[in-house]
């Protein structure tokens, strides 16, 4: 432990500190251009410089690479230090006469004017290296390095040419104080890899995420990129997430896992997805940026989303005018016949949002407003006196005018006549679908999907939660379109049928399960392989085949394939059903004799 | 029933299975929508449980026509692959049945989910017709025809 | 039983090849018990008797009458009739009796093309003038008669009432025996039954080969694959043995051969043949509906395959005849 002054100051360091450390953690403020925390301090830039006074005798340091040694005096903003950094901004303004950076801080120490003419005015590299210790210390790609000396250096891969070398991280454009360094997309592509984005590789995936903790993209990750790419040779890439992270939470070692359970019941709530408006080229989805979704509507209101939850077109302006298209791929014949339910309500609650935060006008085109819940009505009245305009009919088209405006046309059915709007903002409340991968898990767990495409429950009325798959439970969008209060109630209802399951143990199977006749079978192991369940196993030392009846979910299709005719399907024998099929036939086919009937004379 | 002219009306055994061609078929009735009356359904739990047996017998029995119809594979059928068995067994059906000249177009396999009530309504409608002109089959009259 | 305490036996060869009556002859040593037990008032095969013979016996004058072969013609039909008349006990000896046999597969056609193909159409026939067969013809001497061909093959059970079946094409030795022995002994099983086999079992029971879980990917016929020594059906060789009656004590398969399925239908089988193909269908190893069709398309023959000794005794008989129904 050594104690130095800074600035008048008593502080401590640990061994190994420099100044320049101790003095960022007092909350002493030294500028600096090539240092980064993460890196070997290099004190290149020298802006850094300090002055420190050691057994008495004065002297300017950079405070990166200086020790934090025991009893020295700093001083980070005396006269000699302000006019060692003036010299030093001078000569970066001569070469980088339009860096911001060095603009700001040139005028933050009086430099107005550079020392002699810059050369290169587009130049932007101060040439202090901070890139190409990340791209050799931290990325471990070593593609940047120096080349040539005196006023031909300069800083880039080599020979200035793209490599395969560079796996297009981005993290030297991130790093260099000057802006210097630009990815092009293009070279990304080259390199095949995304660069960095403004979020870097790591990140918390919304704001409402569950749980809220960050997760690192593996595909970005500059760790795992060079991982991959070295094919398991570089294994110290990068790393920086964790030497910041005091919690010591990250760990790289972890990996997806899938995990195997075995439960006894299985809840599906696998929800929806989007339908995409693409499908209706009338409402030009893509045309323009301000044609939006309400989802994509949701994310700009979200107060965790990119304009933190103000309500702007693309352009960045407060909209005046802003229309709501209901139904949009949903009671539509070129897309999906179903309701999708939710809409209406939720195009409401966006048309408020909207009058709240901008107070813009809203046109809110709807064929009929189902407000089927609780105090949705009621919702639906106060938007009206909130100053909606509602009209009643199918928004028709969307038009993209030349100078960039909206131009929605619709069919109002209280006028009977064509109207249009011209706005700032579309919202196309569009419909929902099955996810597309439906099919994937209906088949793993033997669920049957209705016309509509979603999970069919048991029955409509009477089981609307359980499915035809004994101890599989449906709950929200899965089975159908439904508002957040039907998904927490069936969920609920899901929830309590499989604690009911749970809390009794036991199962009720049927009884409709197959059984060998073993003085019939004759171990031929035709059977065996064809149960879908594996429920029949052979007998080594009967030499016959067996059922067991609780896996047993009687298909029937090994009573079926026996060539013996020694497994009965209890409740669909042979017998009863040759015996339907008999039956068929056998009924009396005459007409029935027609009966006299004595007239009574009337 | 309907009649195109020739007076008879065929009579046609479905054997449909429970979770998918049956609760089309049912839903296709509770929605009334129009159908012939001529199918006799014959309900089993999965397609899978179809002996061939049953499709001999019901011709036997006198079906002029004979439909055998499941959950799409695959992945529809609720016992995950049942109807693998079906596909199995009924194109060897198909050639037993043409070798014992009983014309392809009585007997008809395929699979209709349930959530296809139209399409059953379709099918029995069509092979109805289709039925109807291939004339009965009546193959009670094949076994009791007497020799000279 | 005559006077002599001796069993009164008839045997009669209607419809078949013959081998049933080589059957008897295959007793060996045995045959000489079979005189000593047994009075044969009938076998035309062996001895000189006329139908005008049989006639004349009284009612039920025969204990046992052994009746092998098919319903084939009107002869045929006659001779079951009458034999039925003349005895107490009637068994439908060997497969062609019991269930139609290798002549059964004639219901494949009907008489017009079996004629065709036998007179005219076989390359060693010369009939310029397609003279076929008359049931009747007018001869100087007078008018004469032969048996009418059927269209279709009957099993005996389908013309008259059968006391017994002894299934087989033919019947084992062994089986023969302990049929007689059982008459003999007056320990006749229930009427209807089928003697002499299995009343449980199928022959993959008694077959030596082990079996694993079959999942065929293609079928071959016996010529075409030198077969492990295993299950013949796991290695894709359509083997009737699942399906079939036990009681020949697996014959064919004991010797590499596939079972051909002479001794019927398992004791619980509705169809021999729609078993057989359901079982056979069943473990053919694809799960797209393509791939099934394509394995499924190799059997050629599924009526000979699945029903070679059992087509008249099978659910649908025959094939379709034109004109009728
Ligand atoms: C634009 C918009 C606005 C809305 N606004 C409102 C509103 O204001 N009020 C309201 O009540 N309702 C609103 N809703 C409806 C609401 O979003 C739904 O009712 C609700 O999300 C349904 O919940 P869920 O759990 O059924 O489905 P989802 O929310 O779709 O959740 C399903 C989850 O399952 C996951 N998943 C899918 N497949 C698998 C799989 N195979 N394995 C593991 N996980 C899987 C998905 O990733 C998803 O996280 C709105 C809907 C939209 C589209
Ligand atoms: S298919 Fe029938 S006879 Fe063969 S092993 Fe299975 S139960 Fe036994
Ligand atoms: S009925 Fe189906 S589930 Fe049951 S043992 Fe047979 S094949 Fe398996
Ligand atoms: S070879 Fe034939 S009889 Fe023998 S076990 Fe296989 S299927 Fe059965
Ligand atoms: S349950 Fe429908 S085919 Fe199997």
């Amino acid at each position: 432990m050594a104690t130095l002054t800074i600035n008048g100051l008593e502080v401590h360091a640990e061994e190994e500190q420099t100044v320049l450390e101790v003095a960022r953690e007092n909350g002493i403020e030294i500028p600096t251009l090539c240092y980064h925390p993460l890196l070997e301090p290099h004190g290149a830039c020298r802006l850094c410089t300090v002055e420190i006074i050691r057994r008495g005798w004065p002297r300017l340091e950079t405070a990166c690479t200086y020790p934090a040694w025991d009893g020295i005096e700093v001083r980070t903003d005396s006269p000699p230090v302000r006019e060692a950094r003036k010299v030093i901004l001078g000569l970066f303004l001569a070469r980088c006469p339009e860096a911001p950076i060095i603009q700001e801080l040139a005028r933050e120490y009086g430099v107005t004017e550079p020392p002699f003419p810059p050369e290169d005015p587009d130049q932007k590299c101060i040439l202090c290296g901070l890139c190409v210790r990340t791209c050799h210390d931290l990325v471990k790609a070593e593609v940047l390095n120096f080349s040539q000396r005196g006023i031909d250096r300069q800083v880039g891969p080599p020979f200035l040419e793209k490599t395969r070398q560079c796996i297009g991280c981005g993290a030297c454009r991130i790093v260099c104080p000057t802006g210097a360094i630009e990815i092009a997309l293009e070279d990304a592509a080259v390199y095949g890899a995304k660069p960095l984005g403004p979020t870097g590789a790591v990140w918390v995936p919304s704001m409402q995420a569950v749980p809220l903790i960050p997760m690192i993209d593996t595909d970005s990750c500059i760790h795992f990129r060079q991982l991959d790419r070295s094919e398991g040779r570089i294994t110290d890439a990068c790393q920086a997430c964790q030497m910041l992270c005091e919690a010591e939470a990250i760990d790289f070692d972890q990996q997806d896992e899938i995990l195997e359970l075995d439960v006894g019941a299985i809840v599906v709530a696998t929800g929806f997805e989007m339908w995409d408006p693409h499908g209706l080229p009338q409402y030009s989805y893509g045309k323009s940026p301000n044609i939006i979704t309400g989802m994509e509507f949701e994310r700009l209101s979200n107060s965790g989303g990119i304009t933190g939850g103000d309500i702007l077109t693309a352009e960045g302006e407060v909209p005046d005018r802003v229309a709501i298209i209901h139904c949009v791929g949903s009671r539509d014949h070129n897309a999906h016949v179903y309701c999708s339910r939710f809409c209406c309500m939720y195009s409401l609650k966006q048309a408020h949002l909207v009058r709240e935060k901008t107070g813009a006008e809203v046109y809110e085109f709807y064929m009929d407003m189902r407000t089927f819940g609780k105090g949705y009505e009621e919702f639906y009245e106060r938007l009206q006196e909130e100053g909606v305009t509602f009209i009643r009919g199918r928004g028709a088209e969307v038009e993209v005018l030349k100078d960039g405006q909206l131009r929605v046309k619709g069919d109002d059915a209280d006028l009977g006549r064509l109207v249009q709007a011209d706005v700032d903002m579309v919202i196309l409340s569009t419909a929902i679908q099955a996810p597309h991968d439906a099919d994937q898990i209906g088949s793993m767990l033997g669920l049957g999907r209705s016309e509509d495409g979603f999970y069919a429950e048991a029955h409509p009325k009477l089981r609307p939660v359980e499915t035809n798959t004994e101890g599989v439970f449906l709950a929200g969008n899965a089975q159908g379109p439904k508002d957040v209060p039907d998904t927490v109630g069936q969920a609920g209802a899901a929830a309590s049928m499989t604690l009911a399951l749970l809390d009794k143990g036991e199962v009720t199977i049927s009884p409709q399960v197959a059984v060998v006749d073993e003085e019939l079978c004759s171990a031929c192991k035709t059977c065996i392989p064809l149960c879908p369940y594996e429920a029949i196993s052979f007998m080594d030392e009967e030499e016959v085949a067996r059922v067991n009846e609780a896996l047993c979910k009687g298909c029937g299709t090994c009573a079926a394939a026996c060539p013996a005719g020694a497994i009965a399907a209890r409740h669909f024998t042979t017998e009863q059903l040759l015996a339907q099929i008999e039956g068929l036939f056998r009924l009396p086919e005459e007409e029935p004799e027609e009966v006299e009937v004595e007239r009574v004379p009337s | 029933m309907s009649d195109n002219g020739n007076g008879f009306e065929p009579r046609i055994v479905g054997f449909l299975c429970n979770w998918c061609t049956y609760t089309a078929a049912d839903t296709a009735g509770v929605s009334r929508m129009k159908q012939t009356a001529n199918v006799d359904i014959i309900r089993v739990m999965c397609s899978g449980r179809v002996d061939p047996t049953f499709i001999l017998k019901a011709f036997v029995e006198g079906a002029d026509g004979v439909i055998v119809s499941g959950c799409h594979p695959p992945g529809d059928c609720h016992y995950s692959t049942g109807n693998f068995k079906t596909f199995r067994r009924m194109p060897m059906v198909e050639a037993l049945l043409e070798q014992y000249g009983i014309e392809k177009g009585r007997f008809h396999w395929g699979w209709i989910s349930g959530a296809e009530a139209p399409k059953w309504a379709r099918l029995v409608n069509e092979f109805t017709e289709q039925v109807r002109d291939l004339g009965p089959l009546d193959w009670k009259r094949q076994l009791q025809s007497k020799e000279d | 039983m005559a006077d002599n305490g001796k069993l009164k036996l008839g045997l009669y060869w209607a419809a078949s090849c013959g081998g049933c009556e080589i059957a008897i002859v295959e007793l060996r040593e045995k045959i000489l018990d079979l005189d000593a037990a047994a009075d044969i008032l009938f076998w035309p095969c062996a001895m000189d008797f006329k139908y005008k013979d049989v006639e004349a016996m009284p009612d039920g004058h025969i204990d046992v009458c052994l009746f092998n072969g098919a319903i084939r013609s009107s002869e045929n039909e006659e001779m079951a009739h009458l034999l039925r008349q003349k005895s107490q006990v009637l068994v439908a000896f060997g497969s062609c009796a019991h269930e139609g046999c290798i002549p059964g597969l004639g219901n494949l056609f009907d008489r017009q093309s079996i004629f065709d193909r036998v007179y005219l159409e076989t390359p060693s026939t010369d009939n310029p003038d397609s003279i076929f067969p008359q049931t009747s013809y007018q001869m100087p001497e007078g008018e004469v008669h032969i048996p009418s061909f059927y269209n279709t093959v009957k099993t005996l059970g389908q013309v008259e009432d059968v006391d017994y079946f002894v299934p087989g094409c033919p019947p084992q030795a062994p089986q023969i025996w302990a049929v007689i022995g059982a008459i003999l002994s007056g320990e006749l099983p229930e009427k209807g039954s089928v003697v002499g086999a299995s009343a449980t079992k199928t022959v993959c029971d008694e077959c030596k080969y082990d079996r694993e879980e079959k999942r065929v990917t293609k079928f071959y016929r016996p010529h075409e694959i030198i077969a492990e020594d295993r299950c013949l059906f796991d290695q894709g060789i359509i083997c009737s043995g699942p399906a079939t009656r036990a009681g020949c004590e697996a014959r064919c398969t004991s010797v590499g051969m596939p079972c051909r399925g002479c001794y019927g239908p398992g004791p619980n089988v509705v169809d021999q043949g729609a078993a057989l193909l359901s079982a056979v269908a069943s473990v053919v190893d694809a799960d797209t509906e393509e791939e099934a069709a394509r394995i499924v398309g190799d059997v050629l023959d599924p009526v000979g395959t699945f029903y070679r000794f059992g087509l008249p005794a099978s659910m649908l008989h025959r094939k379709k005849l034109e004109g009728v129904g």
